[in-house]
């Protein structure tokens, strides 16, 4: 259940930032999510709400989740392929000498704030 | 509705913290191995059996333990000659990189970190959350056991996926369990095919001079680089 330290994590940016730029309340969240991280949507949405509610900035605030593919590239032959948890060879040389490109994200976006004129 | 452009990584504060430690075990010459595996798996057997032929080989060791609580593991490795540190993380199913930070500084204040050739965390009892929490690190060890079933590398591909090398432990027992072992090397194949694979037996012996052999030659290579 590391999912609400990557919250606390996330708020703590998202907190910061909205302060600085003098937002009254934050609205939306995005974040993006390497398919290959150990993060559960349903854990990160419930750690979400808890750890949300009790801040008048961010109780109404909705969380984003930009979900990554993974793809590697073989170091060998050059091939790029997308692939899913379980098969990291390269599907045309079969190397085990492959880098992942993609899919193990866990980034933070952007946010979007509402600010009292 | 304004929107404010972050583009950072979530956990950018452990990354951070990790490495500015593997930046101080490189000035000490420090080898630094993440044990990784579930609750009983042997990782304190696993640590204790390595430490020994090391030891013979020259090398000087330290433990960092992590445990929800309690300090027997701790006490083990001391009773063994080991100098070790106790993180207690209360709860928290893994270790960061601030709670290393603080045991380094310890065992920097007892024993002097350039008195430490190599340094084992072993961590917290989990197929999960370690994955995503660098501790700056040179080496991630996953010790799976016989008796926990060769389906693990199925069903937490995270961990296998993330470790340098791979321990089946508890060999020894393995006729007592039905472990099918060309179907748990056949996933690790495709799965992480790059990393190292010893078979054994942490209490009675069987493999470990074979992987402390491997892991002697990944000290030396550091060795050589700092």
């Amino acid at each position: 259940m590391h999912e609400i330290g990557i919250v606390s994590g996330i708020l703590t940016t998202v907190r910061d930032a909205a302060r600085e730029a003098g937002a009254s309340r934050v609205v939306s969240v995005c974040v993006r999510i390497g398919d290959m991280r150990e993060v559960v949507p349903e854990s990160l949405d419930f750690a979400w709400d808890v750890l949300c509610e009790d801040d008048p900035m961010t109780c109404s605030a909705e969380l984003v989740v930009e979900e990554v593919h993974p793809r590697s590239r073989c170091l060998v032959c050059g091939e790029e392929f997308c692939h899913d948890r379980f098969h990291m060879r390269c599907p045309a040389c079969r190397s085990a000498d492959t880098r992942i490109e993609q899919g193990r994200e866990l980034d933070l976006v952007s946010m979007e704030i509402e600010v009292d004129d | 509705m304004p929107t404010i452009n972050i583009e950072q990584p979530v956990l950018s504060r452990n990354d951070r913290l990790a490495a500015s430690l593997r930046e101080r075990f490189a000035a000490s010459g420090t080898f630094v191995v993440n044990v990784l595996s579930s609750p009983g798996s042997g990782k304190t057997t696993t640590i204790l059996a390595t430490n020994e032929r090391l030891r013979a080989m020259g090398f000087t060791s330290a433990v960092i333990e992590g445990d929800i609580a309690s300090d027997v593991d701790a006490l083990a490795c001391k009773d063994a000659g080991i100098p070790a540190v106790q993180i207690n993380t209360g709860g928290l199913c893994h270790l960061e990189g601030n709670m290393i930070a603080q045991a380094v500084d310890a065992l920097e204040a007892g024993v002097g970190l350039e008195n430490i050739d190599v340094i084992f965390i072993e961590n917290v009892g989990n197929l999960v959350c370690p994955v995503d929490f660098d501790l700056g690190e040179d080496l991630s060890v996953m010790i799976l056991s016989v008796p926990e079933g060769d389906d693990k590398p199925l069903k937490y591909p995270g961990i296998f996926q993330h470790a340098g090398a791979l321990l089946l432990n508890k060999v020894d027992v393995a006729s007592a369990f039905d472990f099918d072992m060309p179907k748990y090397n056949q996933v690790l194949d495709d799965l992480n095919p790059g990393a190292a694979r010893f078979e054994v037996s942490a209490r009675h012996g069987s493999g470990m001079d074979a992987w402390c052999a491997w892991l002697r030659s990944q000290i030396e290579e550091k060795a050589k680089q700092c």
